[in-house]
Formats: C-alpha cells, structure tokens, sequence
C-alpha cells in the first residue's frame, strides 16, 4: 500500500470521508439558512434548535410509536417545518418591518426556549439511535472500508442539495421565489401571494434543518445540545460562501467538510478552528464571500 | 443598516452635546452611588459584586451596539479572555490584583483590534454572524490552550494586596474597589458617549453613508469604538476572575455573549443606564433560579421574545419615554 507524506490511506480516506459528513450537514443546513435569508431577510437562529428537532423527532417516532428510520426520513422533515411555519405566523412575522437584527435577537430568543425545554425533560447525556438494518455494515473499496449508513448521509443530503437548487432555479414556482427576493412589492402587484410565500419558504428552510437532524440521529447521539455549536459553525460556512447562490451554498459545504477533515489528518489541534480561520483569511480577501454579491 | 434606538436616547446625544451633565443624570449617578455605597451592609457583597460586574459588562457592550450601532455576538470572548489572563496573571505570575485587570483588558483590547478589524468588513446580520464565529474560535482556543486550564478553568485565584498594600480577602474591603472600578467605568462610557467621538458615532449609526460622504473614516471610528468595548468588556471580565477567584469555560462560551446582549436588550439599548438595570434583573433572577436548572435558559428565552416584540426600548427607554427625559 502506498503512503502519502507518511499517512496511511486508511487514515487519509477515512478523515475525508468524515470531512464529507460533516460537509454534507454544513451543506444542507446552510442551504436552509440561505433560502430563508434569501427571502425572509433574517438569520434563523433557531436553525440549530431545529435540527436538533429533526433528530428528537425520529428518536421519538420510534420510541414512543415504533416508526423506524426510514418513514422517519420522510415524516419528520415536514413536522419539524409545520412548527417552523407556525412560528413564523405567530411570531417572526411581526418583525418583517424592523431592522433585521430583531429577527436575529427573536430566533436567539426561540431557540433558547426549545433547546431549555429538551435539556429539561431529556437531559444532556444524549440517547442512541440504533441504525436501521440497511444501514449497518458496508462495502470494502480496496482503499477504504465505506459504512453504509456514512455513504447514505452523503448521498441523501447531495441529493436534498440538488432538488432545492432545481425547485429554486428551474421550475415556476421557484422563479416567484427569486423575483419576491428581488423586489417583493412588485411580485405582490402581479397577484401572486407574497406572505404565503415567505411562509412556505420558512417552513422549508425549517424542514431542511429538520431533514439534517434525522440524517444525524443514527450517527450522533440525539442530544439537546447537538445543534448549538454546530450553528456557529455553519453561520462560519455561510459568512465564506455568502448567501447569494444556492449551488455556492452546497459547494462551500462540503468543500469546507473536506478541509476540515484534512486538517484533522495533518493538523489535529486544528480541527476545531480551521473554518474560522478560513473565514478570517476571507474577510480578508473578499469580504463579500466567495459567491457572494457585495453587500 | 442600525438598529433603531429610541429617540429620546437619540435626543440624549444632541441635546447635552459636549457641554456638562444634564441635572437629573447627575442625581441618578448620585443616587446610584450612594445606593452602591450602602448595598455592602444590606446585601450580600459577593452578590452586589457579580450584579456590578455584569452592568459594566453591559454597559460596555451597549456603548457597541446602542451608540455605535453595531450587534456583536460575540462579547463573551473579551469578557473571558480578560478573565483568564487576569487569573493567570495573579496566580501564576503573582501580580497584585490592578495589574492583573491592567493585564486582561490590555488582552481583551488586542483581541478586540484584531476580531474588529475583520468583522467590521461586513455589516449588519453578517458582523453578527462574524463576531459570533470569532468568539466561538477563541472559545476553541480557551479549551485547548494549557494555561485556561481546559474544562477545569483557573481555580483558586488568589485576591491578593490592592497595590500591594490593601488585603482584599475581605469581601467588604474587595467591595469597594470593584465599586471604584465599576463607577470609574461607567463614567468613562457616558463621556465617550456624549464627546465629539460619539456624535460621530451616532452620524455613523444614523446613516453611514452620509458620515462617509462628510468625510468621516468610518471605519476607523467603528474599529475604535469596537477596541474600547472589547476593552471594557474586559475590565468587566477580568475583576470577575478577581472576584470570584476563577476564570472558567462559561465566562467565553456564546451562551455568555447571549446573555450581555439580553441584559442590554431588557433595559434598553442605547440608554445610559438601562443596561445597569438589565444586568441587575438578569443575574438576580440567575440567583434566585438556580436551583431550577434549566429553567433559567427557557426564562432567558421567553424574556428575549417578550422584549423583542413587545417593548424593544427595555425597561429604562420605556420610563425615558414616560417622563419625557433621555436616560
């Protein structure tokens, strides 16, 4: 077997693959933040508290109704942005006229209360999500042992990716969707129901942070407080990519999972904040972000 | 691009302009000094020291956001940074407990001229995200470097001799000094904001633009007013190591800087003395809570929300806006 500058290729593939992971919940989790900013004008702070949701949400269906994984993959998604939706009526709504640090303040808020309420009633010492019987095992590629649960999170969230970038680009609806971004007044003079629209984009957005956290059930423990750093982490992401372009979203996402995944080969200690430092460096250089149109 | 204040704190800035204190800040100042004076034999001191610590905290972090306009999620890195070398330093290199706060605000006022000269690049929702995302970096750094002592924090800091004269052992006598500290703080803060450097200020957050266009570098007055937030935040940070005698991984995690941007949301931003009050509500409710555990956050929560939507002044703008005086 071949070395490279000293690493086994095990080693190597293996922290590339989790980088790929990690990429893959970066890039569906900032593609929601993205799409909601991109209409909404506000950071959902709460993203983190809802992914968590998602994660809650299959551990429950199966321990209290014995639904397992794969209809959780597709119930919980759109439960967890029924409830987005419903904050947004109630709540986030009041706020479309005020400058948008409110927005960021009343989803702080939000998830503030939801995370305090699961830490309450479920603890922080996280509980395990067996994987569903597809899921275990894998496939030996010569180079590297590939689990299969790994290499569906991976596929199921490039996927999620690139359906939201052809509803968005390509099909009708997502055209009202770009023109409401672009000037929402004047979709709304063309008889099209803008607050409905905000409000279904904010349910999917919610869903799609949702959607993360069924993906993350059977890989991390369902923990209250699994979405909390994360966030950060991902509000990292979104700064480097800027929100202008879906597919820049996606391509940030995973690029950055697969750079910290070589940092933790090379550089260990570094793991941890290798994405704030990419962030600093393009402040830096273009400020803007790399698919971002300047502010 | 700013967030809006109320007018009457607006009115506060153009109506005093450079020239003295208006009557009824001064009797408030006296008020709260004399009250300040008095808590040590009412209240317990340890208490009265966390409550003044946190209000400078606040207070520094509204200089930021209700005078300059700018949100920053990410104060706890000053704040904690400052505690930690403020600890280090009278523990480890046993320096008497001035220096030691000399040294963790000089600590907090780099990191705050490296942090802001970046963050300030972007604005609004993106500087929020950015300053959150540098503070957490630095919460990375606090768990892995060797002298933050990791999960177990800087225990046993030692009081030590005010000048190397003064026992401060004595809560009673530590009192006074974080007192001196405190009001010496807060003075500096209203004087910034009512000198030439604050009308600039408020030019910058009322429209950015403009400020550019007469000339203004706008930059540079952010970043300075970012540096002396992040210093005085570190102030705060590090006569809390003093007090308490620890410097732990909360004092630089982001639940932190939620909470001082809660505390000045509360009793109103950009008002002079709402973000005592803030402080003073918060960290009196974390007391009498505790023993609720996670209650604390959920209440934390319910406050932003009910702030957010119902009186975004705070407590203090509201009864600013009640007596028709700025406060």
């Amino acid at each position: 077997m071949f070395e490279l500058l000293g690493i086994p290729p095990q080693v190597l593939f293996g922290q590339l693959l989790l980088g790929l992971i990690n990429g893959s919940f970066y890039a569906v989790l900032s593609l929601g933040l993205a799409v909601i900013f991109g209409l909404l004008n506000i950071i959902n702070f709460t993203h983190g508290a809802q992914y968590m949701l998602g994660a809650f949400g299959a551990w429950m269906l199966l321990n209290y109704l014995g639904v397992g994984y794969w209809w959780a993959v597709l119930i919980v998604p759109p439960i967890v942005g029924l409830t987005g939706i419903v904050l947004e009526r109630v709540l986030i709504r009041r706020l479309y006229h005020l400058d948008h640090l409110y927005g960021l303040l009343l989803t702080f808020g939000l998830a503030l209360i939801i995370v305090g309420f699961f830490r309450q009633f479920f603890g922080v010492s996280g509980l395990p999500y067996p994987p569903p019987p597809l899921l275990t095992g894998g496939h030996n590629l010569g180079f590297m042992y590939l689990p299969n649960s790994r290499a569906w999170v991976i596929l199921a969230s490039l996927i999620v990716c690139l359906a939201t970038w052809f509803i968005i680009e390509k099909t009708r609806l997502g055209a009202y969707l770009r023109a409401a971004t672009e000037n929402p007044t004047m979709v709304g003079a063309f008889g099209i129901n803008v607050p409905l629209l905000v409000t279904l984009t904010y349910g999917f957005g919610v869903a799609l942070a949702g959607f993360a956290g069924v993906l993350a059930a059977p890989i991390y423990a369902v923990n209250p407080n699994m979405g909390a750093d994360l966030i950060i982490v991902v509000f990292a992401v979104v700064v480097i990519g800027g929100m202008g372009s879906i597919l820049g979203s996606i391509l940030t996402g995973f690029g950055l999972g697969l750079i910290e995944g070589l940092t933790r080969v090379f550089y260990p200690e570094g793991s941890a904040v290798v994405i704030f430092v990419i962030m600093a460096l393009v402040l830096l250089v273009k400020p803007a972000g790399l698919f971002g149109r300047s502010a | 691009m700013a967030i809006d204040t109320s007018p009457i704190a607006i009115a506060a800035i153009t109506s005093v302009g450079t020239a003295g204190m208006p009557r009824h800040h001064l009797a408030i100042f006296a008020a709260l000094l004399i009250f300040l004076i008095a808590a040590p034999f009412l209240l317990y001191p340890v208490f009265v020291m966390k409550v003044l610590c946190f209000a400078l905290f606040a207070c520094a972090f509204n200089l930021l956001l209700g005078f300059g306009g700018l949100l920053s999620f990410g104060h706890a890195a000053y704040f904690g940074m400052a505690s930690y070398v403020s600890a280090h330093a009278a523990k480890v290199w046993g320096l008497t407990p001035e220096l030691a706060i000399v040294a963790g605000t000089l600590v907090a006022a780099v990191l705050g001229l490296a942090i802001g000269s970046l963050a300030i690049r972007r604005h609004g929702i993106y500087f929020a995200m950015v300053t959150l995302a540098f503070a957490q970096m630095v919460y990375f750094f606090s768990l892995q470097a060797a002298f933050t002592g990791g999960e177990d924090g800087i225990q046993a800091v030692p009081r030590g001799y005010l000048f190397g004269l003064i026992d401060l052992r004595s809560s009673e006598v530590l009192y006074f000094f974080v007192l001196a500290i405190f009001f010496a703080g807060i003075l500096l803060i209203y004087r910034i904001i009512h000198s030439p450097f604050g009308q600039v200020l408020k030019a910058i957050r009322e429209n950015e633009p403009r400020a550019i266009s007469l000339g203004y570098r706008v930059n540079r007055y952010k970043l300075a007013v970012f540096v002396l937030s992040a210093a005085l935040a570190g102030v705060a940070g590090a006569t809390k190591a003093i007090v308490f005698q620890l410097a732990s991984l909360t004092d630089v995690y982001w639940t932190m800087s939620g909470e001082v941007v809660l505390m000045t949301l509360l009793g109103g931003m950009g008002t002079v003395f709402g973000p005592i009050v803030g402080a003073a509500v918060i960290v009196t409710m974390q007391n009498y809570l505790a023993t609720f555990g996670d209650w604390v956050t959920i209440g934390q929560g319910i406050i932003f929300v009910v702030a957010v939507l119902l009186f975004r002044e705070g407590v203090v703008g509201v009864l600013a806006k009640w007596i028709r005086k700025p406060l």
